[in-house]
């Protein structure tokens, strides 16, 4: 049967497909324009204005209808499935689902991991992708390094974790290792290579995580102390935030530092890296660091190179050094397109369900909210606890969405 | 920019490096994924990919031939002699005779065991086993060998995945279901988010700020929150699960940023070619189908990118909206997911299925790479 070749049907599917959408464009104007208020005999005028009247109604119809159906009303309708409950025929049960929800270790856990998530792989994209915009703007191969950087972009959460599974690999001690992780692990024993890259450069980077997140805390905090900024009520809760949260993380750097100098590492046995609890977090969040640092890299070459040259000069004749001008001159500048990249790697990190499911589905202490959300809903089938996971999700991302809709608003005006 | 003061800045080669290492870095894992696809699976096995080039040791397990049958006499004693490699010699790094210490002995040496009975093994695979009456019965001899193996790619695992492979292993059908879900899914909001957009951006009615605003707020709503509420409405009004429902998620999921994107770019077009159509007796479709769409090509190809790269590389979408429990409309994703749960440890299967899914993305963003910056700039930064 022809029908039955995968190849027939799938272009079969998709001409009905796409020449619905065309067809609906195509005929409604003609039907508008022909049928209802033909733009000719007595009333031809009025027909026209009422015409217009119509349309954009008409080409905006089918982009209302998918948002109000996809987006607007699935909010309102999760925000009522996790007030009921299922197995009683969808009964009212006010915050019975939530308060099940919170008695599960496991959705702590999605919580504590998902926190993680959200601060280390905005920064590390962010960080990475600023260092790369900024050093590959000065040399002649600049754009062959950022495109192969880029990359990733391309590449599926799914494939990513397998490429990754490959790296962190794991093969008993009397054979040869394939991951790389392993192999390059067991070559270390203590010696001055092991102190170099298990305890020198991992408190090299820590110290450079607290440093950073010093510098934006106190360009936030700041707001509260000095004069001439916008002191509006509604920063104010957000500044103090942002404080408090920095300190923590310098608190947990810095104790962390002390860590790296002070365990015991188990040299010469080949790690099952996925399940120890903690370090895998890190390395699923490595993947997704992977993925993201292009895309941030991008953006902020963009506004690296939208500095006009002016301050850049006149700081180099003030004798500023290369350090000075980036952290000082650059950084400044363009810190309103650092916040946009790190609020859109937010929300992906929100929403990503991929990885985890993918690499570890949640084992070892990695579940994440998404994850968490989705195992509820179609594993154990539990509508009101999945719906009210999701409407956690949801309660995140709303300050994102009030202060998008907030700056669009402000740009219109 | 140090060269504006005058000095060649000495960071420069520091920089060349450091952007060097970084792009090895970001290359390595995805070279690893492509070196393993060629590889076989013996080879991925007993070296790191990173090895593919050199030869491999690997160890083999070889019997002498039946001493029952094979044993001469030679004095009071007897000897089978004989080659261990039938037709491919290989090359005899050392051997053994026990699984204990597979590489005790070096080519042309005699292993000797418990009351005199000895192996020898030369370099060429030829043996004598010689041993009293008692010693020389029963089962041929084992000889470990460690031998290395010279460097081999294969275009097998493609032809596997492709081709002949059975079941999960076969990816032709995912492939094309992958891309019946994507062409339409990419063309679909497209058009409708153009429309939109050109309304939004150009025509006059009443709500149209209070539209952009919720467009823009759409722009963060989790597609986790829809898939419920959506899938039993699909169940109800009998759609169910297939390529109609997943068509019309991914639409609804992309249009957001369609629009954001397609008005924004559209705003900053002339306003006075617009009115001089309008002068001219267009409607707004001529307007729209004739003008403004050709002028807005970039902005368009810059979507069509997004949208392709994240509707073929979704996994949550299809596998609430698409995949029902026949699993015949399964996408690629889904099927490395579930290959990465049944053949775990299949390296030279599961690294070409995801090779073969990441290839079309990769090829699509080489050659439009432009297109997808440009729209990424024009979306983000102001």
């Amino acid at each position: 049967m022809l029908t039955e070749n995968p190849a027939v049907l799938g272009l079969l599917t998709i001409v009905i497909g796409v020449g619905g959408c065309l067809g609906y464009f195509y005929f409604s104007n003609l039907i508008l324009d022909k049928l209802i208020f033909p733009a000719s005999g007595p009333k031809a005028g009025s027909n026209i204005n009422r015409a217009n009247m119509v349309r954009p109604w008409l080409f905006l119809f089918p982009a209302i209808f998918a948002l109000t159906l996809y987006l607007a009303y699935p909010v309102f309708e999760t925000l009522r499935l996790s007030l009921t409950d299922r197995d009683q025929g969808g009964a009212f049960v006010g915050l019975a689902n939530y308060h099940q929800m919170m008695a599960e270790p496991k959705f702590w856990e999605a919580v504590q991991n998902n926190l993680l998530w959200l601060i280390v792989v905005p920064a590390a994209s962010t960080a990475f992708g600023l260092l790369v915009a900024q050093l590959t703007d000065r040399i002649k191969w600049g754009n062959l390094a950022k495109s192969l950087i880029f990359m990733p972009m391309a590449i599926s959460f799914v494939g990513a974790s397998v490429i990754f599974k490959l790296i962190y690999d794991t093969r008993p001690a009397d054979q040869n290792q394939i991951g790389v992780l392993n192999a390059v692990w067991l070559r270390f024993d203590g010696g001055i290579g092991s102190v170099l890259f298990l305890q020198v450069l991992p408190s090299l980077v820590l110290l450079a995580f607290a440093g950073i997140v010093a510098y934006v805390a106190w360009i936030f905090a700041r707001g509260i102390v000095a004069k001439g900024e916008d002191k509006s009520v509604w920063l104010l809760p957000l500044r103090l935030f942002v404080a408090v949260a920095g300190l923590w993380l310098i608190w947990t750097s810095l104790s962390s530092l002390l860590g790296v100098w002070t365990t015991q590492l188990p040299y010469g046995e080949p790690q099952t890296w996925l399940t120890i609890p903690l370090w895998n977090s890190f390395l699923l969040m490595v993947v997704l660091i992977w993925i993201q640092t292009g895309f941030a890299m991008v953006i902020l070459s963009a506004a690296l190179r939208g500095i006009p040259e002016e301050t850049v000069e006149a700081a180099i004749i003030d004798g500023a050094n290369p350090f000075q001008i980036f952290f000082k001159i650059k950084v400044p500048q363009i810190m309103g397109t650092i916040v946009v990249v790190w609020t859109t790697i937010t929300l992906t990190v929100l929403k990503v369900f991929d990885i985890v499911f993918a690499m570890t589905n949640g084992q070892w202490e990695t579940q994440v909210l998404a994850n968490y959300m989705y195992d509820k809903l179609f594993r154990a089938n539990d509508w009101g606890v999945g719906s009210a996971s999701a409407i956690i999700i949801m309660v995140l991302v709303t300050p994102i969405l009030v202060w998008n809709v907030y700056n669009a608003r402000k740009e219109m005006k | 920019m140090a060269s504006i003061a005058g000095k060649k800045s000495g960071l420069t080669w520091a920089v060349q490096i450091s952007v060097a290492f970084l792009v090895l870095l970001w290359l390595f894992p995805t070279v690893g994924l492509f070196v393993s696809s060629f590889r076989t699976a013996d080879q991925i096995s007993s070296s790191g990919w990173w090895a593919a080039l050199f030869p491999a040791e690997q160890n083999e397990v070889y019997r002498a031939s039946d001493p029952d049958d094979t044993r001469v006499a030679d004095g009071d004693i007897f000897v089978v002699t004989g080659n261990i490699f039938d037709g491919e010699p290989r090359e005899i790094r050392s051997w053994g005779v026990s699984s204990r210490n597979v590489s005790a002995y070096q080519p042309g040496e005699t292993a000797e065991m418990k009351d005199g009975e000895t192996v020898t093994l030369e370099a060429d695979g030829s043996y004598a086993w010689r041993g009293n009456d008692k010693q020389l019965s029963g089962r041929g001899q084992r000889i470990f060998i460690t031998a290395t193996v010279p460097p081999e790619f294969t275009t097998e695992n493609y032809e596997t995945i492709l081709l002949s492979g059975s079941g999960q292993d076969n990816m032709a059908k995912a492939f094309f279901n992958t891309l019946t879900v994507t062409i339409p899914a990419t063309i679909i909001p497209i058009v409708v988010a153009a429309f939109a957009a050109y309304a939004l951006a150009w025509m006059e009615f009443p709500g149209r700020a209070l539209l952009i605003a919720a467009v823009v707020g759409f722009l963060v709503v989790p597609l986790q929150l829809a898939l419920i509420p959506l899938l039993r409405l699909h169940l109800e009004i009998g759609i169910g699960k297939g390529y109609l429902g997943v068509w019309l998620a991914h639409t609804a999921f992309g249009m957001p940023l369609a629009v954001y994107l397609l008005r924004n770019y559209m705003v900053g077009l002339p306003r006075d070619i617009i009115e001089n159509a309008k002068v001219d007796g267009a409607t707004d479709f001529q307007i729209f189908t004739k003008i403004i769409l050709p002028l807005s090509f970039p902005a368009l190809a810059s979507f069509a990118i997004f949208q392709f790269l994240w509707t073929w590389n979704d996994l949550l979408v299809a596998k609430v909206f698409l995949i029902d429990s026949t699993g015949s409309t399964t996408v690629m994703t889904n099927q490395i997911v579930e290959l990465l749960g049944t053949r775990g440890g299949n390296w030279e299967i599961l690294a070409t299925a995801a090779f073969v899914s990441i290839a079309v993305p990769l090829i699509v963003f080489f050659a439009m790479q432009r297109y997808l910056v440009r729209g990424l700039l024009a979306g983000s930064v102001k």
